[in-house]
Formats: C-alpha cells, structure tokens, sequence
C-alpha cells in the first residue's frame, strides 16, 4: 500500500509543478501580450505570433486536463503504466523547452525595448538641444534685425556701417552658436537703384550664375560677379560678418534659395529657412534663417502686401548645419555613441540630407522632429547605434537555467517512476514468490499429512499383526524378532503422528479438546511411561504439584500430556545421572515466591541444577510482574506453569536460539546416539501456544536444562469450595479413605526431596512430618505423642551409615504399642536396594521404589499395612480393558449379525454387560435417556440410518432431555460415549466421527490395543458411581 | 487317548492349512480365543449365523444380478454385508473377493459382477465345507474330551 502512498505522492507533486509552469506561461504571455499591444512597428508579426501563441495554449491546457482526467483515474487504479509516465515525461520536457523559450523571447525583447528607450531618450536629447540652440541663435538674428531697423534705418544718417556691423557680429558671435555668420540684405526698389548703387560704391551683383557654375574659394573674387539685371527690386547685402564678407553687394533676391526665402519671411514676417544647399565658398551645407526688417511695428494680422511695403531690408544667418551638429555632438559625447543624421523632410518624398554619413546601421533607429520656428520647414533627426545591439547573455542564462532546472526535476521525476515501477515489478515478484512459497509450503504439509496418514494405516496393520504373532508359538528368537520389529514399528508410528501433528499445526487444523480431566493422574501416567527408564538408568524422577492447583481442570489432557512427555522424553534422553523433577504451580505462586532452589545441597538429587526462574523470564506474562494479578481472569481460568528440570548433558549456548525450530538438533551426532527427529520441543511449542501459554527453558551445559511452560486451563471443579473440602480426594480415593487420619514420618535431608514425598503421601491423606536424618526421627517417634502410623526413610540416609540404620531398627522392634509404626525405605534404582537388602539381611525394611505416585505407594502401603484389597491397587495401577470394561452396560449395534455377535463376544470377554440391536433407530430409542448403558458402540455404515446421523439424533435427544430429566438421578449432563465401528480407519472417517459427537473410533475387527486406547480415554473420567 | 491326540493334530494341521491356503486368517483366531467357559460354542454360533446370513446374502446378489435393470447400489449394499460378516469371522478369501467385487460394482459391469458372484458363491461353498469339517474335527474333540 505504501507504493500506492509513493505513486500519489509524485503524481501530486508532478501535478504541482505542472500547474506551476503553466501558471508562469499565463502570466508570461499575458505580459507579452500587454507589450505586444504597446508595440507600434511589426504589429503584424506579433499578432500572428500571438495566435500561436493561443493556439499553443490551448495545447498545453488541453493537455493539463487530460493529465488532469489521467492522474484522477489512476489514482484509484493500482499501477500507473509506463507509457503514460512517459507521455508525461515528453510533455513536461516540450512544456518547458517552450516555456524558456518564451522567456529568452521575452527578456530579450525587454533589453531591447530598453535600448529603444535609451535611444529614443538620447535622440530627443540631442533634438531638443540643438532645437534650442537653433532658438537661442535665431532670437538672436530677430534682435539684430531690430537693431538694424533701429540703428540703420531709424536713424539718419544709419548708426551702422559695414565695419561696425563685422565687429559687432563678430563679439556677439557666442549668443548665435549655430551661426557661421550673419548678414543684412537691405531693400532697394529698382527706382532707387542708381543712387543706391552710387552711395554704396559698387553695382548690384547676381548671384544665379555663381550657383549654375560653382566656383572653387580659390578662385572665388566677388568682383567677377556680374552686376545684377534689371528687376524690380533687389536685395543687395550691405552689412556682412567678416567670414561672409563676400558676400555684400550680391543680390539675394537673384539667388533661387534666397529669394524664396526673402519672399517668404516678407510675407510672413517671420523667420524662415531656406533648404540645405551648399554655401558659397565654403562649399559645406548649409541653411540660412531669414527676417524681415519692418519700417515700423507691424500688428501680427497685418496682410503679406502690407507688410511687403513696408520692409526695408532682410536679415540673414548662415547656419552651417554638418559643422554645427557636429559640434553639439561632441559635447553631447556619451559612452553610446550614436550615429545622428539630420533631414529636412518638407518634402517628404524627398528628405534632404543635412547632417551625418548614410552609413547603413541595423534596423533600430530613432526619428525625432526638430521645430526651428518655421512651420515651413519640416526636420527630422534620425538617431542609431553605430554598435550591433549586444548578446542578451541575461535572458540566455535565465532561460538556459530555468531549462536545466526543469530538465533536472524531470529526470528526477523520471528516476523516481523508473524506480517505483523497479521496485512495484519486485513487490510483485516478491509476492508471486511469496504465494509459490505458501503453496509450496502448504503443499508440503498436506504432503506430510497425507504421506504419514497413508503409512500410518498400513503401520497399524503391521503392528496389529506382530502383536498377533507374539501370541503365537514361537521360540525365544523369534520372540526376540517380533519384539524388536513390534518396537521400531511402534517408533515409526510415533515419529509419523509427531510428523502429522507438525502438519497439523502448521497447516492451522490442529484444535484443542475441552474436557475435563485429572492433571496429578496425568502427571503420575507419564511418569510410570517413564519410570522403566530412569530406573534403568539410575535417574531419579520426581512430580510435584502445588496444593493450589485444582484437582480437575478443563482443557486437552492429551495435547497436555503430549507435551510433558516430550520434555520428559527430552529430559530423559540426555541424563545420566541425577534427577529429572517437575513442578507445577500456578503463575501466581510463583511470581509471588522469590524462592532461590540453586544451590547444589537444595535440588532433588543434589547435583546442581540450573536456575529455573531464568527460564521464564522471557514469558509476557511475568514481564509485568505484579501488575499481572488484576490481569488474570478471575475463578475460573487456571494458569498454570510447569518447569521439567534436569541434570543433564544441557544444550550448547550456540544450540539454544534454535531448539524449538522444527528439524533442528544440536548436533548430527546428537540424533546418532539419541534418536528422534528433533520435531518434539516445536510440536510443544505450538501446542502450549494453543494453550494460550508460553515456553522457555535455560540450560547449561554439564549442568542441565530446564524447560518451563505455562497453560491456561478452565477450572474443572465447579465449586472452588468443594474442592477444598476434597483437597485430598483424587483418583484412587478408594484408597484414600483407608489411610485417612494416620501420620507419616519422613526422614530426609534434602527439603526439596521431602517436599515430593510429602506432596504425594499427603495425596492419600495422610499427615506428614519431615525430619532431616534418623536421630531427630527417632525422638519424634519416641517422643510420646505416639501419633506415627508410617516412617519413610530415604535409602541415602539409611544407606550412609548402615549402623544407625540397624540401631534404628532394633529401637524400632522395641517400641510397645499395639500397631508399632511401619518403616518403609524410598529407594531409587533396583540395584542398590539390592544390596542393602542383603546387608540388612532380615531387618530390611519394605522398599518403595521411586517414583512415588499416589496409587503405587497406595498399593504398597496397603500391601505392607494390610489394608483393603490388595488386588484393587494393582488393578489400578496395571489397568486392562478387563478393568476398564468389567460390569460395563454396553449396547453394540451392527446391521450385520456376524459382526454383531463377534463383538458382543470381545466384549463379553472383557467382562461387558452387552446388548445388541441392529439398526440405527433402535440405537435412538435405548439411548434416550434416562437408560442405563455405560457406552455404545456403533457401526457406521448401515442401511436406513447410519452410524453418524443415529448418534447425531441421539446427542440432539441428550441436549433436549437434559431439562425433562433434571430430576432423574444425579447426572447432570447426559452424554453416553459412543464409537464408531468402522473398517475403513481413515483420518476424513474420524473426523467425521468426531464432528457429528462421536467420541472415537475403533477398527472393526477389535484390536486390543486400539480398543483400550479409545475405551480408556472416557472411561477412566466416568465417576465411579456408574459402576 | 491316541484318538484324541491324532484328532487334535488333525485340527491343528487342517487349521493352519486353512490359514495358508488364506481361507481364513487372525480374525478367526481371535474369535477361538473368545471362547470360553461361559460360551463353549461360540465361534460354532458364529459361524452359523454368518452362514445363514451369507446364504441369504448370495441369493439376494444373485436376484439382484438377475433383474432386468440391474441395481449395482442395492448390489453393493449386500456385498458390503457380506464383505463385514466375513471379515468378523476371517473369511480372508471370501472378504477379498468382496473386495473385488465391491469395486466391479462401483464400475458397475454387469458381466464383471456376474463372474464374482459365480466366484463367492463358489469361494462360499469351499469355506462351508472347510469349516463344517473343523467344527465336526472339534465336535468329535469334545466327544472324546468327554
């Protein structure tokens, strides 16, 4: 899921910067297009990139929203697929190569509109500099034309002549920048020629032919002029600046120029220039500015004709433009330098050339108009850089930079989508895998549940025929043969239901029985399995269990015992010497005792012994410590916790971590020189984790392990009170009775030791006193009190000093009283009991050979008191199915008559009462209770109705007559046990067996074995008021 | 006395010739050992019960064989019978044609079935003579016992 996460995650982010990027496209082309309005020049290209640019727009958020509709669609789906991300990826890469695109386009735009501007500001600049400078010098021109009109004209005889009017234009030169010189044309009428002529000295001169063949300065001599025709006025320049003086004398109205000019400024009365044309002399372009010089002052509306009469003369400037421009230039020299052309454009088709070279610069220029005062007049300055416009390194490094970081963050995003497709390709493969392993697995167990169910069936047979042979005639070998092929064939069953079991458990069918059952009775069971060993090995074994635990309990006896048998069988296996002793308790006791059992002279056999509470210190339940009290539920549940502790070989450190990993040994050589499968501590595990319990176990190697468990079972007596009344009762309470109210002396040193004995001798209610050696006991008994019926002697200490011990006995043999104690020696193996057998010679004592278990020391307490029957004790304790089976009611029922009589025959053998029907229904109506029977057996596959829906009737009938029969004799709860006769013994047929209330099977042809297997199992709980 | 040992000898050996030949096998055995005092006659009961119900279970077969439509689960039915009846008393031959037979059935050959029946029935008839000349072996045992 957390893919999924991942994936959501990028596609989000991708979203992000995707909206981002077309956010910054939006507002960049809508800038542009605000600029673009703006624009004046090449509208037209921008407009039809402008379309583009919608259309591309239009792309680009058409694309966002099928993006849009992809990433919501697959956000539910599991797996983007990879033509997608790539289709994204190519989009992404084209939607950023035309966003910076665009940006480079724009930023250089910007500079260059910036360098417009700076253009535009500069040619205005200079334009309105050189307009003023213009103004200045032609305001000047006005007011010598005042002047003259005042001092020439206005006064006679004239103020001025040609040398005052040189000097003074020559000192006021600086007011007129823009002029190279200035003269003064006076008005003569051809009426007053010849006296003008005659008072100035020389003859009106022409000027046209001067301008037809122009001369060089070399040549220039104003005396070849021709004199001027005749007209009907002239305009003779009298006064002149002396750089112009060449000029007095010639008519400017004969000039083509000057006479347009001369007519105009009349006219208009105010200044007025001519074209650009080439000066005399100088040669360079030139214009000249014209004035009028009035009689008197004119009003501004007076007619041209008025003011035509009254003008005495015309005041010119020469401006030489290219030189002077130049010069403002100059001063005007900025870092950017520019190139400035100036032209008169009163005829727009043809603008003349005033200033600057036609140096052909790139497209950007600047026009600003120059007003000189004569509306005229039209002139334009034309502005460029002379320098290429320069790289836009800005815009190429911002738009590259934006690229490679877009770039960068695609393939970052492709990266991670490679990625995650990498690693969703290898969940998925993991997971495949992982399914190949579970059904292989799977696979596996159901093949060991079936392989070892389909050897287990032919094994019965096997063993059911080998049993058979032993009972044939044979000689001793082939008893031998039998016995040994009879053991390893039994090994091999074993082995294959501890290998079912295992497939059981794995394969999660493995389900707990709920019944109740007798924990001591249990514990003292698997010790008599394992007591032939011990004693063969010489290995004390010993139970105890705590006077808190109940005496019944509600769980899985089997499974229970299967457990304790495992970690006994372990136990066992790998002790030579020493003791092997398990302790129950519940968990309270013993988080509550903080007890310390380590020290050597404190253990059962006295060699030392692993500290056993290390052992559950790993449990959850005790990790709480005392929190775990209120935890517990309460009355009912019992949890109890049992510890398998030995002295023996131990488990290497390096061994532990896997001693409950199915398979696993400490060694090879270990499953050489023990045997087993190394499967029993995993079953164990499993089993006590069915148990809601824990398992742990410290070892130490030479030292021993112990192994310790916790099971929670329900309580099984009812009333916690009864069951304190009954403390004592248990199983063989036959004999319980017979001992009650007497006392038992023990005498033994070793606490732990006393403690067993006194645990199982007071199951038969006797009192019991421990004293540590044989003196302090014989004062206990001589003491007075005479209260002691019993004397238990471990053989230890009556082997120690066999002085004392005959002392003791003759004291013993002294004692008055009408039933002198019993003295009895606990002994352990069979060999030593021997030996001090034959020492003692007739004073030895009874012998009661560990391990103690409550019905065995019953027997030989009985035996050895003479009380009760003995064949009682011994029938308990070496059980047959005639013990089981005697006096019990039981109905058969088989629609086969042979088969029939045949088992009415076992069972009669075993001492059943039997009944027989043959169908179904008859099994239903004997069976409805109340009726008297002990069991049923029932054949399974009959005509009309079978063994299973006949039994399913009956437990129907069972539930039901529970309230109608509530009064009917004590038995609360009728369930009859019923089992199923069935040739076919396979694993579906007994389950089927149990699902439908049956409590077990057994083969048609009776087995012995089997049939005491099963009968065994329910008829030992059956209380004994039913026989 | 010599009567009575020869008899005994003869019942042994016939006994285990019967076990050899796999006429019969523990099962039988097992129900010898079931006879006691308080049931003398025991496996004699037995086995005439099995009789009878064997005889009744052959015609049945063979009825059934013979219908027109022939109904191979009643068939089986009986045949399971017979296969249960003689596995009590340890009729190893005639439970393993039964066997057999029950799988012909399952098949449902006609023909298959046909031959079995003829094989049982003569199967049948072996072991009726066999145990008949056993239970006279033992009969005359007692006589002399007595």
């Amino acid at each position: 899921m957390s893919f999924l996460h991942v994936v959501g995650f990028g596609l989000k982010v991708g979203h992000l910067l995707l909206m981002l990027c077309c956010w910054i496209v939006s507002v960049i082309s809508m800038n542009w297009f605000i600029n673009g309005g703006i624009m004046d020049t090449k509208s037209g290209m921008f407009c039809d990139s402008g379309k583009m640019w919608l259309k591309w727009w239009e792309k680009i958020s058409g694309n966002n929203c099928m993006i849009h509709h992809h990433y919501y669609q697959y956000i539910g789906s599991k797996r983007v697929p990879k033509t997608w991300w790539k289709k994204l990826l190519m989009t992404w890469v084209v939607g950023w190569l035309i966003v910076s695109l665009s940006i480079f386009w724009y930023m250089s735009l910007q500079a260059n509109e910036k360098r417009k501007e700076t253009l535009q500001s500069m040619c205005d600049e200079r334009a309105r500099m050189l307009q003023d400078q213009f103004n200045v010098s032609t305001n000047h021109i006005q007011a010598m034309s005042i002047l003259i009109s005042t001092f020439h004209h206005g006064k006679k005889p004239s103020a001025i002549d040609q040398r005052t009017f040189a000097r003074y234009t020559e000192r006021t030169a600086f007011e007129r920048p823009l002029t190279s010189g200035v003269a003064y044309a006076v008005r003569v009428l051809h009426s007053e020629r010849a006296q003008f002529e005659e008072q100035q000295g020389w003859t009106i001169k022409r000027m046209d032919t001067l301008e037809q063949n122009p001369v060089h300065k070399d040549d220039y001599a104003p005396e070849a002029l021709e004199p001027s025709p005749i007209k009907e006025e002239y305009a003779p320049v009298i006064f002149a600046q002396d750089i112009i003086s060449h000029i007095i004398s010639i008519d400017l109205l004969s000039g083509k120029e000057d006479r347009k000019n001369i007519l105009r400024a009349r006219a208009s009365g105010k200044g007025v220039l001519t074209a650009p044309f080439r000066l005399l002399k100088s040669n360079r372009l030139g214009v000249i500015l014209t004035y009028a010089v009035y009689k008197r002052d004119l009003p501004s509306n007076a007619t041209p004709n008025e003011r035509k009469q009254a003008t005495d003369g015309y005041i010119g400037g020469v401006f030489d433009v290219e030189s002077l421009v130049e010069k403002l230039l100059q001063q005007l020299a900025s870092k950017q330098t520019i190139l400035v052309n100036v032209y008169d454009t009163t005829n727009l088709s043809h603008p003349i050339s005033m200033y600057g070279s036609n140096v052909s610069a790139d497209g950007l220029q600047h026009v600003s108009t120059l007003n000189f005062g004569d509306p005229f007049r039209k002139h334009e300055m034309h502005c460029r850089f002379k320098q290429k416009p320069p790289w836009p390194w800005l815009a190429i490094t911002t738009s590259n930079g934006i690229l490679v970081i877009a770039y960068l963050v695609g393939y970052i995003f492709h990266a991670t989508v490679n990625r995650i497709a990498k690693v969703e390709d290898d969940y998925d493969k993991m997971m495949e895998l992982k399914k190949k392993a579970e059904a292989a697995d799977v696979a596996k167990s159901q093949f060991l549940a079936t392989v070892s169910h389909e050897i287990r069936t032919p094994m019965n047979g096997v063993l059911g025929m080998l049993h058979m042979l032993m009972d044939t005639d044979l000689d001793v070998t082939q008893q031998d043969y039998v016995r040994t092929a009879q053991a390893s064939g039994k090994a091999l069953v074993s082995l294959i239901n501890e290998v079912l079991d295992q497939a059981k458990i794995e394969s999660g069918r493995l389900e707990l029985d709920a019944v109740q059952f007798d924990l001591r009775a249990i514990l003292d069971d698997v010790l008599s399995l394992f007591s032939g060993k011990s004693q063969e090995k010489g290995v004390e074994l010993a139970v105890y269990i705590s006077d808190r635990v109940p005496e019944m309990l509600i769980g899985d006896p089997g499974r229970f015992r299967q457990i304790i048998t495992n970690l006994m069988g372990n136990s066992i296996k790998f002790t030579e010497k020493g003791h092997i002793f398990v302790t129950v308790h519940l968990v309270e006791e013993v988080i509550g005792s903080t007890e310390v059992e380590t020290s050597s002279e404190n253990t059962l056999s006295g060699f030392p012994v692993t500290d056993r509470c290390r052992s559950w210190k790993g449990f959850k339940a005790f990790s709480q410590e005392g929190s775990t009290f209120p935890l517990t539920p309460p009355s009912d549940s019992i949890n109890l916790i049992v510890s398998v502790e030995d002295t023996g070989a131990g488990i290497p450190s390096e061994a532990q971590s896997r001693v409950f990993t199915p398979f696993m040994q400490v060694g090879p050589s270990i499953s050489r020189t023990h045997g087993g499968t190394g499967i029993g501590l995993s079953i164990s595990k499993c089993l006590v984790g069915l148990m809601n319990g824990e398992i742990g176990f410290v070892s130490l190697p030479k030292t021993g392990s112990t192994f310790t468990f916790t099971a929670v079972f329900t309580n099984g007596c009812s009333n916690p009170n009864e069951y304190k009344s009954h403390k004592i009762n248990n199983q063989s309470n036959s004999a319980s009775t017979e001992f009650q109210g007497m006392t038992a002396l023990v005498v033994d040193p070793r606490p732990v030791r006393a403690k067993v004995s006194r645990y199982h001798i007071q199951r038969l209610g006797i009192s019991v006193e421990v004293v540590s050696d044989l003196n302090q006991g014989w004062s206990n008994i001589s003491s007075g009190n005479g209260a002691i019926d019993i004397v238990l002697v471990e053989q230890e200490v009556w082997d120690r000093d066999s002085h004392l011990s005959s002392l003791f006995i003759n004291n013993f043999k002294k004692i008055d009283r009408r039933t002198p104690p019993k003295l009895f020696l606990l002994a352990n193996f069979i060999s030593t009991s021997r030996t001090s057998a034959t020492t003692s010679g007739d004073n030895t004592p009874s012998i009661i050979m560990k391990p103690l278990r409550s019905s065995m020391l019953a027997a030989s307490l009985q035996r050895a008191m003479g009380v009760g029957s003995k064949g009682n004790a011994r029938n308990r304790d070496l059980p047959s199915l005639r013990n089981l089976l005697l006096g019990r009611k039981i109905l058969i029922i088989d629609d086969n008559n042979v088969n029939l009589k045949v088992a009415a025959g076992a069972l009669k053998k075993y001492g059943a009462e039997v009944e027989c029907a043959d169908s179904g229904s008859k099994a239903v109506s004997l069976l409805k209770p109340p009726h008297s029977f002990d069991a049923c057996f029932m054949d399974i596959q009959m005509p009309e109705m079978d063994g299973f829906e006949a039994t399913k009737l009956i437990r129907e009938m069972e539930k039901h007559g529970e309230t109608s029969v509530e009064a009917y004799d004590n038995v609360s709860n009728w369930h009859v046990p019923i089992l199923a006769m069935t040739a076919d013994v396979i694993q579906a047929t007994h389950e089927e067996c149990l699902k439908c209330g049956m409590d077990g099977y057994v083969s048609k042809p009776f087995e012995a074995e089997q049939l005491y297997r099963e009968v065994s199992r329910f008829f030992q709980s059956v209380p004994n008021g039913n026989l | 006395m010599d009567g009575m040992t020869q008899l005994q000898r003869q019942w042994r050996e016939h006994t285990a010739y019967l076990r050899k030949e796999g006429y019969l096998d523990d099962q039988f055995e097992q129900l010898q050992k079931l006879q006691d005092e308080n049931s003398p006659d025991f496996v004699a009961e037995v086995v005439s019960i099995f009789f009878d119900d064997s005889e009744k279970l052959l015609n049945n077969m063979a009825r059934a064989l013979e219908q027109k439509v022939v109904d191979f689960k009643q068939v089986d039915a009986h045949v399971h019978q017979f296969k249960g009846s003689s596995a009590s008393i340890g009729a190893m031959r005639v439970k393993n044609l039964c066997i057999e037979f029950r799988n012909h059935c399952e098949a449902q050959s006609l023909e298959e079935c046909v031959r079995c029946l003829r094989k049982l029935q003569y199967e049948y008839s072996v072991l009726k003579n066999q145990l008949e000349y056993l239970f006279r072996l033992e009969q005359q045992i007692r006589a002399a016992g007595v």
